[in-house]
């Protein structure tokens, strides 16, 4: 785990030049290609056909993107959560138990309000969307999935337990607990005495968030596919939680606990009550990731029982797309997006090639290992920088203390 | 000379010359071709501000870098060192100002490191500590090679050093920095040891940015500005102003005109304060004093005699076991540092790399450390207005003189003195009623003290109630009303600072002879 640690440091201390130099980033994309094309031969697959068909299943079509941006969503939502966690020297690898803490809560709250809302007496028309469930589910989701990670929080701020231990442990208890409610009280009643796959009543049109298209073309663009509000929820919280770490004393405080605990508890911030907050925030993002698959995707909360069976391991992969964001709300946006599209391409190329499902998870860890290490050289070139903008600035007075 | 420890058959060193040295870093010219030579039985003093070119010079010497114009003469002969191995092949060793000892390893071990056994494979170190032994009596470096480093004080790890660089057959040291991590009387005892080495035949590099110590341990001093050599004078012939200006390069102040101090009401009231060190024992013991605005009290004693902890205490860092701290009339006991910051305590923090600035943030954001949410600075204390916290810290960067390409730059790559700059800016920007100043000017260049303790005077001339905490003694006597000497956790003596008798607060660091 020291490696997260690590990963932190050096996306934390890179922030402002990955924005002007983006070309590392890129070459090491190209090399972490390179690199699995080894694999991709190994297993004597053509890369190139490989890489095309990934390509092709992550953007190829219109059905295609809109999954990338499907798969994006879950990713985007932890990824701000594990932003600001980590911004806040927290280090969250709780993401999986947040999710299902906060799809519990949200379910439940969609369901029990669906059955309420619309009783005939209540509404004519059941099909209509219905802004009040929706939006306390996604309130009771983030708050599930706040509270959860705020126990991590609160149990690192006062008892000084490992962040990243008590998350662990933490996921393993929601997978349990979740096994065990869809297997019980939030069981389907239509599934009651059949076969008893773990899953709950689908929630009714009014409590689901609607489809996504965008008015271009005819049908409009995404129409006929399962892009869903979620996105756009994701992107503007992005925008807001930005504005929150680098323009508001909220998130300087963060920021500032994150970055140097002991000067911050000089300057007579309470660090206990950042940790708390940030772990908070994180969790109740997470949570969010959770309850927005449910309302927006699957419209009920299902599993096959096995740890990632409801969150796809969406709650780690968001750890890379906040690390792979540059630790910056903003960054994670395209970062999901890039991760979204390589889980999906993943699928086309397993089914074109035949290739094994661990060889994209290698994939994965290769792009993760050369653009963390492309890190360390834009880093050692920003501090060259530095020191000639100084010996610059140096010269300037020598010329005027000559002049 | 000890030359029967020379691990070689070469000759020792009699004269080593540097002449016309040149080092390039990228956009840096760190050596702007500096003559340099020590002969044996010589200290000579390698004196510069940070960043004037000391540490990249002698690094040339013991192989860390390379030059890239220029020559090395051991003995008029023409010498390549290519990496220290090479260095201590010919009999030079280097003292780093961090130590490079394995804490967990015992003295002979460590000594040990990386050298061949003459045993094969199995170790020798009976016969290793044996001559640790030896070299110890021979120059006065008490060390019993049986005991781990991580027992031993800061002073004796570096006797360990420097045992170690005679055992592989040093006949020329680089001493870089070595009284900044010791007490006053470890450096006397450092002192002793380099006179008697040099008495002995040895070549020392002596570097330093202290002026007392360059005059009192060297016998020729080089000083250094920008990567140039401004002279090389013998040490009788310099004096402190003469060898500060040739550092700064322009006249330094080293003595200040002070005003009477013009007394008001008392603003900062200890009683009877008591509270523990870090280690559990007693840290602070029933410490009572009082500051009037318009006045400097100098907490003057050896570290770590509990001068950490009385500022903690104050500041609402430490709890407090007993006793009370009142400020500007309100208890405070206890406080925390959030509630001390609004009635007004401003605290310059010993180590200010770590407990005053974060490095990771921009001068602007550090500027604003205990105000980031004050409405003059927010929309309804949540949206900071950055426009107005630059405006704030350009008028502070000018007022300050503190050298920052613009606000937006990490703190990280000011130099300390700047940063100690900044820290003094953002602290008096508050306007406080009782300052706390822990070593202000520790590691800071001669340039920016200069400016540090002409701010702190003019604090006191404006009615501000100032505690000084310094182990640097010219510094408080320089800027103290009143100097108060603490040892072992208790104020030993309290006296104005008209006529001092140094020997006599000398006496009272030490425990000896106490005053009411």
């Amino acid at each position: 785990m020291n490696k997260v640690a690590g990963l932190t440091q050096l996306a934390i201390s890179s922030r402002f030049s990955r924005l002007i130099d983006f070309s590392p980033v890129v070459i090491a994309l190209l090399l972490a290609l390179v690199v699995s094309s080894v694999l991709l031969l190994a297993l004597s697959a053509d890369p190139i056909a490989a890489y095309s068909a990934m390509l092709e299943g992550a953007i190829g079509t219109e059905n295609a993107t809109a999954e990338t941006l499907v798969k994006a969503t879950p990713l985007l939502f932890v990824g701000i959560g594990i932003t600001i966690a980590f911004r806040g020297g927290m280090i969250n690898i709780g993401g999986e138990g947040q999710m299902i803490a906060g799809a519990l809560a949200g379910t439940t709250i969609a369901l029990v309000l669906g059955d309420l809302r619309i009783a005939p007496e209540f509404a004519k028309e059941k099909g209509a969307f219905d802004l009040i469930i929706v939006t306390l589910s996604l309130i009771g989701g983030f708050l599930a999935g706040a509270l959860y990670g705020g126990l991590a929080g609160f149990l690192k701020a006062y008892f000084d337990v490992n962040e990243i231990l008590s998350t662990i442990m933490l996921n393993q208890i929601a997978v349990q607990m979740m096994n065990f409610l869809l297997n019980g009280i939030l069981l389907d009643p239509a599934e009651a005495g059949f076969n008893n796959i773990p899953k709950t009543a689908r929630l009714v049109t009014a409590a689901q968030l609607p489809r996504l298209s965008l008015p271009i073309g005819d049908p409009f663009l995404f129409a006929r596919t399962r892009l869903h509000w979620g996105l756009i929820i994701a992107i503007a919280l992005a925008v807001i939680i930005y504005i929150f770490l680098w323009r508001t004393s909220l998130g300087y405080r963060i920021r500032a606990v994150g970055e140097n605990q002991r000067a911050a508890s000089f300057a007579g911030i309470n660090v206990k009550r950042q940790m708390m907050f940030s772990m908070f925030l994180a969790g109740g993002f997470a949570g969010l990731a959770g309850v927005v698959q449910v309302l927006g995707l699957q419209y009920r909360l299902q599993t096959d029982g096995s740890p990632a069976g409801f969150t796809g391991a969406a709650g780690f992969n968001g750890i890379v797309a906040a690390l792979f964001g540059g630790l910056n709300p903003i960054g994670a946006i395209p970062a999901a997006a890039f991760f979204g599209g390589l889980l999906v391409g993943a699928q086309k190329m397993q089914r074109e090639l035949g290739t094994p499902a661990s060889l994209i998870t290698a994939v994965n860890g290769l792009i993760v290992v050369f653009v963390v290490s492309s890190e360390i050289f834009i880093q050692q070139r920003s501090k060259r920088r530095v020191s000639v903008a100084e010996q610059a600035e140096d010269e300037e007075e020598k010329a005027k203390d000559d002049g | 000379m000890s030359s029967n420890l020379l691990p070689t058959g070469h000759e020792p060193i009699h004269q080593l010359d540097m002449t016309g040295i040149v080092k390039r870093f990228p956009g840096v010219l760190a050596a702007d071709r500096i003559d340099f030579d020590v002969k044996s039985g010589e200290i000579h003093a390698l004196l510069g501000e940070n960043g004037a070119g000391k540490s990249t010079l002698m690094k040339m010497l013991y192989g860390l870098y390379h030059p890239d114009a220029g020559a090395i003469r051991i003995n008029g002969e023409e010498t390549t060192i290519r990496n220290p191995q090479d260095a201590i092949q010919h009999g030079i060793g280097m003292i780093h100002q961090h130590f490079m000892l394995v804490p967990s390893l015992t003295v002979a071990e460590n000594i040990a490191l990386g050298m061949k056994s003459s045993r094969g494979l199995r170790l020798d170190l009976d016969v290793v500590s044996k001559r640790v032994v030896e070299l110890s009596e021979i120059y006065n470096l008490k060390v019993d090679p049986d005991y781990p480093i991580w027992q031993l004080a800061v002073g004796e790890q570096q006797r360990v050093e420097i045992l170690r660089a005679l055992y592989k057959g040093a006949a020329l040291l680089i001493l870089d920095e070595p009284t900044a991590v010791l007490t006053p009387q470890e450096v006397d005892g450092l002192f002793n040891i380099l006179n008697q080495l040099a008495d002995d035949g040895h070549a020392l590099v002596f570097i330093s940015h202290k002026l007392h110590e360059v005059l009192e341990i060297s016998h020729r001093v080089t000083v250094l500005r920008d990567g140039r050599r401004v002279n090389s004078i013998p040490t009788s012939e310099a004096t402190r102003p003469k060898l500060a200006e040739m550092m700064v390069g322009r006249p330094v102040l080293l003595e200040y005109d002070k005003n009477p101090a013009e007394v008001k009401d008392e603003r900062l009231i200890l009683s009877g304060v008591s509270a523990f060190s870090n280690r559990g024992t007693v840290g602070l013991d029933n410490v009572s004093l009082r500051l009037r605005g318009g006045e400097i009290v100098g907490v003057a004693g050896v570290s770590g005699n509990g001068q950490q902890e009385l500022a903690q205490c104050i500041a609402g860092l430490r709890e407090t076991t007993a006793g009370q701290v009142i400020v500007d009339g309100s208890d405070v006991t206890n406080a925390q540092p959030s509630a001390l910051n609004a009635i007004g305590l401003s605290y310059i923090p010993e180590e200010r790399m770590i407990d005053g600035v974060i490095k990771e943030f921009t001068v602007a954001e550090n500027y604003v450390l205990q105000d980031h949410g004050h409405p003059k600075f927010t929309r309804g204390k949540i949206f900071m207005l950055f426009n107005k916290i630059r405006d704030a810290c350009r008028q502070a960067i000018e007022a300050f003189e503190i050298k920052t390409p613009s606000t937006e730059t990490l703190v990280k790559s000011l130099s300390g003195g700047n940063i100690q700059k900044l820290v003094l800016a953002r602290e008096l920007s508050r306007d406080p009623g009782v300052l706390i100043a822990a070593q202000p000017t520790r590691g800071v260049d001669i340039g920016a003290t200069e400016y540090i303790h002409q701010r702190l005077l003019y604090e006191r001339d404006k009615g501000t109630a100032i505690l000084l905490i310094s182990e640097d003694l010219d510094e408080i006597r320089a800027l103290s009303d009143r100097i108060a000497v603490m040892y072992e956790g208790q104020i030993v003596g309290e006296v104005e600072n008209v006529d001092v008798d140094v020997e006599q607060l000398g006496l009272l660091m030490t425990g000896g002879g106490r005053v009411a």
